[in-house]
Parts: structure tokens; sequence; C-alpha cells
């Protein structure tokens, strides 16, 4: 019999005479009346097998993906090229475990993987110390949070920038529930996070301020500016970043950040549907200990010779239990693996060239966009690889008119932000030619044109 | 274990979990993890200590000690206010195995209930515990 079928009714008559009971009804009497459902659940009738292979084949064939149409989407995941060689090796079937390598003497390539991962993250960030990846970019916010609580010694409240990615103070805020902690949201003013709003939300209880930079605008935030009212009162500075835009912008190590963290999907991991990815998590030394998730570790066998071993372990659930740092169970491994071979097809400086690139394409994007009539920017903020609009029309109607024409233009705001109903953000990436970014324009001003809102 | 190592002077008083303290005065104490505490641990490899100025609870957790196997609450034997840690341990964990009733202490405490130290073992009765373990 296979796992997924359940008990015949010979099994249930051979385990019911076990017990000494004739009944499942008979098995159930304590359970009170009032409990009971009496009644089959409202759920359709089953389907054959073939039914739903063609179900589900119809319901696959409704999604649209960046090969068909031309993608503008952003909003923390990006249409990036991915070269073939990240599959080539991931695909290996060495690296296809979602099993902690924790025995070095069987798992060296995994752990070297691991190490090379984090070397480049702390590079990148231009912190000390990196693991070796999380879940995403959300929960990894979430667990700088809990970091913050633990080094903190008591205090339980964080002050938050409203350009950190909305996904990621969601998940804050259902953490924050169980760390019994309290949120103070700073708005943006012009595109980037109001400065003495800031200032004044920190005080001797705040455990850790939270920025993002390039913003969820895409604004490029002054991290060190607004990073020296946490460390006037002691708060950790943690900062969101995009990794894709530091070959180009000053790293957060650089700009005082005590961790650096964020969505690691543009390196090396294609969209996929919204997942798997992986977070990225770096921090300063003092840190070392309250780290989440795993950290390979550099070290010499007995006869000399180089090797990696998971360290730190002590931090971690299967040694620590409850007071672990965190409750990861299986690092992104795959997706950190995929992201380091991008990282390593780049270069050092391809990397840096396309930061370039990008800063340029956006910067030509944004120009062309803004001159299109019914569409203006909705900041004048420096930004690197994505922009933000505002329409004179209803964004999903013109989002729909460009669909049309097979551009995904972009992510309307008022979804996640009441206060940019017509905000449209846009992102750019190597794969976005000039000639799309012309179309496009030309899409966006038909769709307005047509969508106008006549006052 | 051989009980001959395990080692309590008789000059302290101590915590069934492992931990002692030494008065000094009236008012003061200084603390630290037994002998037998740091042979379970193993060799420590880091110190988290509390802040100077921070409240402890006898029975309560007021310290880590990471050693290679494990990350362990240290219990307060009595309570108080710290108003010193020992910072050597920061760069020398070791100490605490090497000297665990000397260099290796853990904190100097203002005792704000005295009277607790009644409470706690003599040098001969942690001998007949530890004889239990």
């Amino acid at each position: 019999m296979s796992r997924y079928t359940s008990a015949t009714p010979a099994d249930r008559a051979e385990m019911l005479a076990t017990i000494g009971v004739d009944s499942v009804a008979e098995l159930f009497a304590q359970i009170p009346q009032s409990l009971r459902l009496d009644r089959p659940l409202s759920l359709p009738a089953g389907m054959s097998e073939a039914e739903v292979y063609e179900r589900l084949a119809a319901l696959a064939a409704r999604n649209v993906d960046c090969e068909e149409q031309v993608c503008f989407l952003g909003a923390g995941m990006y249409d990036h090229y991915v070269p073939a060689i990240v599959d080539a090796i991931t695909q290996r079937s060495e690296f296809l475990t979602p099993y902690t390598p924790y025995q070095p003497e069987i798992s060296q390539g995994g752990l070297q993987a691991m190490f090379e991962f984090q070397t480049a993250m702390s590079e990148l960030t231009a912190l000390p110390v990196s693991n070796a990846g999380l879940y995403e970019g959300p929960s990894s916010v979430a667990s700088a949070a809990y970091l913050a609580i633990g080094a903190g010694k008591g205090r339980r409240r964080f002050v938050v920038s409203r350009g950190v990615h909305p996904h990621s103070r969601e998940t804050l805020a259902t953490y924050s529930v169980g760390f019994d902690a309290e949120i103070e949201e700073v708005d943006l003013r012009d595109g980037l996070t109001d400065a003495a709003t800031l200032a004044a939300a920190v005080d001797d209880e705040t455990a850790a301020v939270f920025l993002q930079s390039p913003n969820f605008l895409g604004a490029i935030e002054d991290v060190e500016a607004l990073g020296a009212a946490a460390k006037e009162h002691g708060a950790l500075l943690v900062v969101a970043v995009d990794p894709m835009t530091l070959g180009v912008l000053e790293p957060p190590g650089e700009q005082g950040a005590d961790i650096a963290l964020g969505e690691g999907q543009p390196l090396g991991n294609r969209l996929d549907f919204g997942g798997p990815s992986f977070g990225f998590f770096c921090g300063t030394e003092e840190l070392i200990r309250k780290m989440p998730g795993r950290i390979a570790g550099e070290t010499d066998d007995v006869d000399g010779r180089r090797g990696f071993v998971l360290a730190l372990q002590t931090r971690e659930q299967h040694i620590r239990r409850e007071k672990a740092t965190h409750n990861i169970c299986t690092a992104q491994a795959l997706n950190a693996l995929a992201a380091t071979i991008h990282l390593a097809w780049l270069g050092r400086e391809g990397f840096r060239e396309l930061g370039e690139l990008l800063v340029r394409r956006t910067a030509y994007a944004r120009e062309r966009l803004a001159a299109v009539a019914g569409v203006e920017l909705l900041h004048e903020a420096p930004v690197a690889r994505e922009f933000a609009l505002r329409l004179a029309a209803p964004v999903d109607r013109v989002l729909e008119r460009c669909a049309e024409r097979g551009i995904a233009a972009g992510y309307p705001l008022g979804r996640e932000y009441p206060e940019y109903e017509n905000g449209l953000l846009v992102a750019i990436t190597e794969r976005r030619t000039r000639e799309q970014i012309d179309a496009l324009a030309e899409a966006l001003g038909a769709a307005v044109a047509a969508e106008a809102v006549t006052a | 274990m051989i009980l001959s190592d395990a080692n309590c002077p008789d000059e302290l008083l101590y915590h069934d979990q492992h931990d002692w303290a030494r008065l000094e005065g009236d008012e003061h104490a200084v603390f630290g993890i037994t002998w037998y505490a740091q042979d379970s641990l193993g060799e420590v490899v880091f110190y988290d200590p509390p802040e100077v100025g921070a409240e402890i609870h006898k029975d309560a957790s007021y310290a880590e000690v990471e050693s290679v196997k494990a990350v362990s609450d240290v219990i307060a034997p009595l309570s108080g206010e710290i108003v010193e840690v020992n910072d050597e341990l920061a760069d020398s964990p070791e100490k605490i195995n090497e000297d665990p009733y000397g260099e290796g202490w853990l904190v100097k405490v203002k005792l704000t209930a005295a009277a607790e130290a009644d409470a706690l073992l003599g040098a001969e009765e942690y001998r007949k515990l530890l004889e239990n373990e």
C-alpha cells in the first residue's frame, strides 16, 4: 500500500478489535456531542487523476512569466539574466541536498561553497561576519529584530522606515507579537526617510533602527546620516540592501550599519513565481555569537590541510535548544550557491560594470518615462535601479493596457502604500534594452491617455 | 569523574547548580562556577557577562558560559547588583577552566539579601552532593 492511502476497512476492523471497541463511533464516544460536526465536510467531490491534471494544467496556463512579457516589475525581486553555468553547477547531485552538512568529513564541497558565499557577502557589505544564508529577505529582517532584542538587554522597541519593504515590515510585525516588542514607523518625505522624524522616534528603549537602501521607492538613503540617531541611543543599525547595487553604492558596513541583510534573489536566482530564494545576513564581530543561521568556518585538519566545518554551532537549536539564536533548520544553501556562482561568473570588475549599467539604464528610463504626458516622478531622490512614478490615471487599468501589449509595466504602489495611490514602481535590469524602455514609454503614454481621469 | 580532582575550597559557599560565592565583608561577594562545572562543560571559549549595575536574583541566570559543547546559563547563588565583571575573561575565557576559584571568577556583587547565604551549601555538603551526581 502506498503511504498516501489510508487504512482499508479490514485494517480498521483489525485495529478496532485489537483495542477492544466495536466501531469508530464507539471509539469517539467520549467526545461531547456539541463538539461533533455530524455531517461531511463541505468539500467538492473528488476528481480522477486525469481530471486533476487537466485542472492544474489550465491553472498553470494562466501564469505569465518574464519570457512572455517584458518585465519592469521589481519591488524586491528582479528579472536578471542568470547564466547557464549557475544551473550546470547547482544541478550537480552533490549539491542537491536539503541537509545541513554537520559532518565535515563527508561535506567538504558543500561547506566550502557556504564559506565562499559568506566571503562574497562579507566583501559586498563590508561587514566581517556573514552567515550561510536565511530563508529570504523578510525573515532576515525579523531575525535581526530578534538579535537586537538579545543584544539590547531588555530593549523592546523598533524604529522602522516606511522605505523598508512592506513584506519585511509585515514579517517584523508578526514576529514582534512574540517578542512583545513595539514598532514605530517613520514616514517618507520626497521619497526618503524623514531624518527629523526618525531622530525624534529613536530613544533609549530602541533596540534597533531599520532602514533600506535603495528603499522600496528605489531611492538611495543617506544611511550614515540617518543612522546617527541609532548610534546616539545605543540602538543597532540594521540596513536592508539590494545586493545588485553593491558594486556601485557605498557598502553598509562603511556607513555604520551593525547588520546588513536582504533578499538574495537578484543574485543568480530566477523569479520562479516568487521562490524559493534566500536571505543574507552580515554583521559586526561583536554580534557573531548572536547571529542567526549556519556559519561555515575555515580550519586545518590533523594533517595541516585546509578544510571547512560548521562553526559556532553552540548558538544553534540542535545544541542550544530554546535559547538558540534562530530556528532555521535548513539553510537555503542551494540558492546561496547560485548567488556565489553568479558573482564568480561576473567577477569583481563585471559586478561593478553591471551596477554601472543598471544606474545608466535606469537614469535613461526615468528621464524617458517622466517625459511622457500624464506621467511624473513620484520623487526626485537619487536612484540606482528602480524608481517611482505618479500617473494621471488609475494604475491598475494602465497596467492592464500595457499587459495587452506584452509589457509588465511595473508594480502598483497603492497596493501597499495608500499614500501613493497612483504610484507605479519601475525596475530595470540588464535584460531591459533601450528599445524595450522606449516601448514601455509609448505603451504607458497611450494607456494613461486612454484612462486619464477627466477632471 | 574522579572526585578527588573536584576540589572545593573550604572557605567558599556553594549553590547546588555548581556555582560558588566568596563573601567579602557583609555586603559584597564574588561569584564563579565550580571545578565540577567547568570540568563538565569542557573547554570554555566564551563568557557573556552581565552589565555592571544589573540586578540579579538568587537561583536565576545572570550570565552565560559557552564551551565547545554547549552554552550554559550561570545561576546566581545570591541576589544583588553587579559591581564588577571579570574583563580578563573576554580575551582568555580559558581561565575559567584553569583557575575556576581564582582568576576565573565571573562577577563581583553588592548583596541585597545577605541572609540568603544561610541557604547555601558548605564545602562538605557540596562534596556530598557531587558524590550523588
